[in-house]
C-alpha cells in the first residue's frame, strides 16, 4: 500500500516538471498559434548551457539559473525576431517545418559539441535529501522543490497574463494581431517577448530536469511529447490545466512503471490517448481549437 | 442531356515529352540488374523507397494539409507486419506485402479517428505520439525479439527465391514496381474527383469547404491511402534489410526527417517535387554523409533556408519559371468552338 502511495506522490511531483515543459509550449501557441517542434531540444540546450555555466564558474546548478534564464530568454527573442516571425501566416507548413529543422540542428550541434555520452548536473546534498511523512512514506526535497517551482512559475505566468500591461498585450495579440497592431502594439516585438518568456520557463525546466536525471542530446523530442500531452490532457489555453495535465501524465507513468518498467512511457501515452478519445477538449478547456 | 460545349484534357507538350523521358528512364531502370552491380542495385532500391515515402508524405501534407511527423509509425508497422505474417502466420513473403498494406490501412482508421481530433500543429505532434506508441508496443512483442529486434529466418529468406542473386533482383523489381504503383495511385487519385477536391483544399481549405467539399472525408481517404502505401514501402524496405528492430523501424530521423527534407527541397504540393528532392538528397548524402552529425545539421539548415526563401522547392521554381509538368495533372479546358482559347487550371 505505502508502495503505491509513494508511486502516486512521485507521479504528482514529476507532473510539476511536465507542467513546466507544457507551460512554455502552451504560452506560445496561445499568443501566436505556433507549435515549436524544437521545444524539447531547447530544454536540453538549456540543460547543457547550465552544465557549462556551473562547471566553468563553479556554481551550484540552481544558482546557474541566474545566467541561464536570461540567456535562454535572449535566444528566444532573437530566434523569434530573426527566424520564426517570417514563418507565421495562414499556412501551417512553414512554422512546423522550420521548427522541425531547428530541432534537427540543435540535436546534432549538441551531439557534435558534447558527444552522445549522458551527463548530469550535480546539485550536492539536496539531491538525496528527503522529508519523512509517516513511516515508509517520504518526500524527496528535490522533487518537492521542482513541484513548488512549477506552481510558482505557472502562478507567475497567470499573474503576468491577467494583471500586467505585457499580459494585456499578449492577450490582445492572441485575439487579433491585426487589431493589436492598429492599437499601436508592435506585434513582432510582442511575439519576440512571448518566445523569450517561453524559453525562460524552458530554462528553469531544463535545469531542474538535468539535476534530476541523466541527459544526452537525443532526449529532447520525448520532452516535447510529454509537454504536448500535458497541454492536451489539461485542456488548450489553460495554464492551471497544464499543471493538472502534467500531474495526470506523471501519475500514469508512475503506475505504468510500477506494473512493468517497460510500461512507464507507454502508460503516459495511453492516458493521453484515452483523454483524446473520451474528452478531446481536455480536462480544463479554455479555448477550443 | 445536352453534351457539354467543352472538353477537359490533361496532357500538353511538356507533359508528353516529360512522360516519354520518364518512360524511357523506367525501361532503363527495369533493366538495371543487367547493367548495375549489387551495391548500385541496393542504392537504387533505397532511392525508390524514399521516392515512394516522400510522395506519400507529400500527398498527405502538401495536398491534404495533414502535416504528419509520425509516418514512421506506418513504415515500422509495415516492417513488423511483414515479419509477423511470414514468421508467425506462415504467409509467403511476397504475398504478405499487399496484405501488410491492407492491415495497415485498417489500423489507420481508428488512428485517424483519434488524431483528427487534433488540429493543425497539434495534429503533427499527435501523429508522433502514435508512432511512439507503436514503437513501444513493438518492443514489447517478445516473439519478434522485443527491444533488440530480430532477423528473418533463413528458411523464409530462401522461400523468396532460391539464390541470393535471384532474390536481390526480385526485391529490386518489387521496390521499383511499388514506387511506380504508389506514384500511379497518387496520379490516379489526383485526377479523380478527389484530386480536384484536394487541390482546392491545398489552395484554400475554407473556400473548399464552402464550395461543398466534404473536407474531413477527403482527408480521411488520403490518410488511409497514405498508410496503405507507406506500410507496403516499409515491408519492402525490411524485405531488403532482412533484420528489424524497434528503434530502426520507427526511427524519426530515417523515415520522417529525411522524407520531409526530400519533399521540402523538391517542392511540397507537387507530385514531381519528391522525385527531384530524392535525387538531390541522395546526391548530398553520397557527397557529405561522412560528416555525420554535421551533415544532418546542414540538412536542417538547408530545409529551413528553402522553407523561408523558396517555399515551393526546387521543382516549384522550375515549374513556375517554365510552365513544366511531367505528370499530366493540370486540367485544361478546350471550348468546342474556340479550341484556341484553352483555359488552364491546376
Amino acid at each position: 500500500m505505502t508502495e503505491w502511495i509513494n508511486v502516486i506522490i512521485q507521479g504528482v511531483l514529476i507532473g510539476g516538471l511536465y507542467a513546466m515543459f507544457a507551460a512554455g509550449l502552451s504560452l506560445i501557441f496561445g499568443i501566436m498559434r505556433l507549435v515549436n517542434i524544437a521545444h524539447g531540444d531547447l530544454i536540453v540546450l538549456a540543460a547543457y548551457i547550465a552544465l557549462v555555466v556551473s562547471t566553468t564558474l563553479g556554481l551550484n546548478p540552481i544558482a546557474s539559473l541566474v545566467i541561464v534564464v536570461p540567456l535562454m530568454a535572449a535566444i528566444g527573442y532573437v530566434l523569434q525576431r530573426a527566424l520564426l516571425n517570417r514563418t507565421l501566416g495562414d499556412d501551417l507548413l512553414p512554422p512546423l517545418l522550420v521548427t522541425f529543422g531547428l530541432s534537427v540542428i540543435i540535436q546534432n550541434a549538441l551531439l557534435e559539441i558534447f558527444t552522445a555520452d549522458s551527463v548530469r548536473l550535480q546539485a550536492g546534498a539536496i539531491e538525496v535529501a528527503s522529508i519523512p511523512i509517516v513511516p515508509g512514506i517520504s518526500i524527496g526535497v528535490l522533487p518537492l522543490l521542482q513541484f513548488v517551482a512549477a506552481v510558482a512559475v505557472i502562478g507567475g505566468m497567470q499573474v503576468l497574463f491577467y494583471r500586467t500591461a505585457l499580459g494585456r498585450a499578449f492577450r490582445a495579440t492572441s485575439d487579433d494581431p491585426a487589431v493589436a497592431q492598429l492599437m499601436g502594439l508592435d506585434v513582432r516585438h510582442v511575439f519576440g517577448l512571448g518566445m523569450a518568456l517561453s524559453l525562460a520557463v524552458v530554462a528553469i525546466a531544463g535545469v531542474l530536469l538535468a539535476i534530476r536525471t541523466n541527459f544526452d542530446p537525443s532526449i529532447g523530442p520525448a520532452r516535447l511529447i510529454f509537454g504536448f500531452e500535458a497541454v492536451i490532457i489539461g485542456g488548450l489555453g489553460s495554464l492551471w490545466g497544464t499543471l493538472a495535465g502534467g500531474i495526470v501524465l506523471g501519475v500514469a507513468q508512475g503506475i505504468g512503471a510500477q506494473l512493468d518498467p517497460g510500461w512507464q512511457v507507454l502508460a503516459g501515452h495511453l492516458a493521453f490517448l484515452i483523454v483524446l478519445a473520451v474528452r478531446p477538449e481536455g480536462l480544463f478547456p479554455k479555448v477550443r481549437g | 442531356m445536352k453534351a457539354p460545349a467543352f472538353k477537359v484534357y490533361f496532357t500538353d507538350r511538356a507533359s508528353r515529352i516529360g512522360g516519354s523521358v520518364f518512360a524511357l528512364m523506367l525501361v532503363a531502370l527495369v533493366l538495371a540488374p543487367f547493367w548495375a552491380d549489387r551495391q548500385d542495385l541496393r542504392l537504387l532500391a533505397e532511392i525508390y523507397a524514399y521516392v515512394a515515402l516522400a510522395s506519400a508524405w507529400n500527398l498527405l501534407a502538401g495536398y491534404a494539409g495533414l502535416v504528419s511527423i509520425g509516418q514512421q509509425a506506418y513504415v515500422g508497422l509495415g516492417g513488423y507486419l511483414l515479419f509477423a505474417l511470414t514468421m508467425l502466420a506462415g504467409v509467403p513473403p511476397l504475398w504478405s506485402i499487399p496484405l501488410v498494406g491492407v492491415i495497415a490501412a485498417v489500423v489507420s482508421i481508428p488512428v485517424a479517428a483519434l488524431v483528427f481530433r487534433l488540429r493543425g500543429h497539434y495534429f503533427a505532434i499527435g501523429t508522433w505520439v502514435v508512432a511512439e506508441v507503436f514503437r513501444l508496443l513493438a518492443s514489447q512483442v517478445s516473439v519478434l525479439g522485443g527491444g533488440s529486434g530480430t532477423s528473418l529466418p533463413v528458411g523464409i529468406v530462401l522461400s523468396i527465391a532460391a539464390s541470393r542473386q535471384e532474390r536481390e533482383f526480385l526485391v529490386y523489381w518489387i521496390a521499383l514496381g511499388l514506387a511506380v504503383l504508389v506514384l500511379a495511385l497518387i496520379v490516379a487519385l489526383l485526377r479523380s474527383r478527389y484530386g480536384l477536391a484536394l487541390t482546392a483544399i491545398r489552395d484554400n481549405e475554407v473556400a473548399a469547404r464552402s464550395s461543398g467539399i466534404g473536407v474531413t472525408r477527403v482527408k480521411f481517404v488520403v490518410y488511409v491511402t497514405t498508410a496503405f502505401c507507406t506500410a507496403m514501402v516499409g515491408a519492402v524496405i525490411y524485405l531488403q534489410k532482412l533484420r528489424i528492430s524497434p528503434d530502426g523501424a520507427f526511427s524519426t530521423n530515417d523515415w520522417t526527417a529525411f522524407v520531409i527534407f526530400i519533399a521540402v527541397i523538391g517542392g511540397v504540393g507537387r507530385i514531381e517535387g519528391p522525385i527531384i528532392g530524392t535525387a538531390i538528397f541522395f546526391l548530398l548524402r553520397q557527397l557529405f554523409s561522412d560528416l555525420g552529425s554535421l551533415y544532418l545539421l546542414m540538412l536542417g539548415a538547408v530545409a529551413i533556408a528553402i522553407m523561408l526563401f523558396a517555399p515551393r522547392g526546387v521543382w516549384g521554381l522550375l515549374a513556375d519559371r517554365f510552365g513544366l509538368q511531367i505528370f499530366p495533372l493540370q486540367r485544361r479546358i478546350a471550348l468546342a468552338d474556340h479550341p484556341a482559347k484553352a483555359g488552364r487550371t491546376e
